[in-house]
């Protein structure tokens, strides 16, 4: 049997066993109020899926997150440029960077609140979540770059454009592979948790607010679903875009 | 060409070179041969500027300097073909050129693999095959026959020897064969410098 098709049939055995528990624990309860069967929830998010209010607050949101994801890659990347330069740069940032992980995301979305808009904190709190990551990992890459080639890039005279193509680059997409990788769910989670307690207009998390102010638990659910698969989605889709900047070059390293 | 005047190295506390001189005009052979550890690496390096000495002068002239060292140094995401052609344009243009240089050096079928999927001669000689067909003015070699069987040595070392004619060719070595082969003068290391023992 082929690695994948054995892969897919153990997933499939493994969702099956737990989508078998679900519908036992529901039948158990026996309010949809407080545990909705799988079914229920499908329904109702189908349902949703149907109406273009739908694909509207879906798309507010992911947009919202993203930019603050892209602002967050990007920033990283350069500081982590900086730092690797400059011992002054990386002593200063260090702890920072260190501070930021391990404040609780509830903490900044509260001081987020004090210090800026509704409109942009969910984009703010993703950031804040995948930057230090990024930094990282990024760092980490670059200090990785094999002396022995960057010797043979000098002795050979590659320009400075040649080694960033065919040493630097090479070594540090996978570091930025795997930073996105571990950064995504995590920011698309945050920024979502942002709207919940900011209730943005559209947003999944305002959704997801008015179901638990509402009791629609099913609802609840359905939106719940819906940031499940769309995180899947989005990390599945700029994994490969990456994989597909880096060329044959991440592929056959990573 | 290439010359160095009264250079001293110390390097981890000791002593390596101790006003040490080297003179290297185009198409001079010369082979360095001593004890491990004593120094010979770090003279090429010195000749390559990738090591500054603590004392005494270094000037180099030459214009396409090629270096084959102890490990092959390939880059290891690009084919065997890519990393020849990484010294040339980088281009498809130069392609077959690549190619050729691996076909002399008997690499033509492993011309699409990777590092990691050569033996350690293979990619030694995919590193000597970068070096030539970079055309240098100054081969610079660090024990590059390591690794190499017998039939493949010879076969090498003429291609060498062919191809670097006008080249000025530094040579550090453990074998007085290999140095001899290639026509070089043989400088031995002693306290602290290279100094002439044969023609």
């Amino acid at each position: 049997m082929k690695p994948v098709s054995r892969r897919f049939l153990v997933f499939l055995g493994v969702f099956t066993f737990w989508t078998g528990v679900w519908i036992l624990a529901a039948e158990l309860v026996g309010s949809e109020l407080l545990l909705p069967s799988p079914a229920q929830v499908l329904r109702r998010f189908l349902a949703l899926a149907g109406t273009s209010a739908f694909w509207l607050t879906v798309g507010t949101s992911i947009l919202r997150v993203l930019s603050g994801i892209l602002c967050a890659a990007v920033l990283g990347v350069l500081l982590a440029i900086l730092t690797e330069n400059s011992v002054i740069c990386k002593t200063l940032l260090s702890p920072l960077m260190v501070l930021v992980k391990s404040t609780p995301v509830a903490s900044f979305i509260i001081l987020a609140l004090i210090w800026l808009g509704r409109g942009v904190l969910p984009a703010f709190i993703s950031a804040l979540m995948v930057l230090p990551i990024v930094w990282i990992n990024v760092s980490s890459g670059i200090a990785a770059q094999d002396p022995l080639l960057l010797e043979m890039a000098r002795v050979y005279g590659f320009s400075r454009g040649r080694i960033l193509k065919r040493i630097t680059l090479p070594t540090v997409l996978p570091f930025f592979r795997s930073a996105l990788s571990s950064a995504l769910g995590l920011g698309w989670k945050a920024g979502i948790a942002a709207e919940v307690l900011t209730v943005p207009q559209p947003s999944v998390g305002k959704m997801i607010f008015e179901s638990k102010l509402y009791l629609e638990t099913t609802d609840l659910f359905a939106w719940t679903l819906a940031v499940i698969l769309l995180s899947l989605f989005i990390e599945r889709f700029l994994l490969k875009l990456v994989q597909r900047i880096g060329g044959k070059e991440v592929c056959k390293h990573a | 060409m290439l010359e160095l005047r009264d250079v001293s190295v110390r390097l981890g506390g000791k002593q390596v070179l101790s006003a040490c001189s080297l003179r290297l005009a185009p198409g001079d052979r010369i082979a360095l041969m001593g004890p491990s550890g004593c120094g010979k690496t770090s003279v090429l390096r010195i000749c390559l500027s990738l090591l500054a000495p603590d004392a005494g002068s270094v000037r180099n002239d030459a214009l396409r300097p090629a270096a084959v060292f102890q490990e092959p140094r390939l880059l290891p995401w690009r084919t065997a073909a890519e990393n020849v052609n990484a010294v040339l344009s980088d281009s498809p243009e130069t392609m077959s050129e690549a190619l050729h240089w691996l076909e002399l050096l008997g690499l033509r079928e492993a011309a699409g693999l990777y590092p990691g999927e050569l033996s350690g001669g293979m990619s030694q000689r995919v590193s000597l095959a970068r070096a030539l067909a970079y055309r240098p003015d100054l081969l610079i070699l660090d024990e590059p026959f390591k690794g190499l069987d017998e039939a493949l040595y010879r076969r090498v070392m003429e291609l060498v020897s062919a191809s670097s004619e006008s080249a000025a060719l530094l040579l550090a070595t453990h074998s007085e064969d290999e140095a001899i082969a290639l026509g070089c003068r043989i400088l031995r290391y002693r306290d602290g410098r290279f100094e002439s023992a044969s023609t």
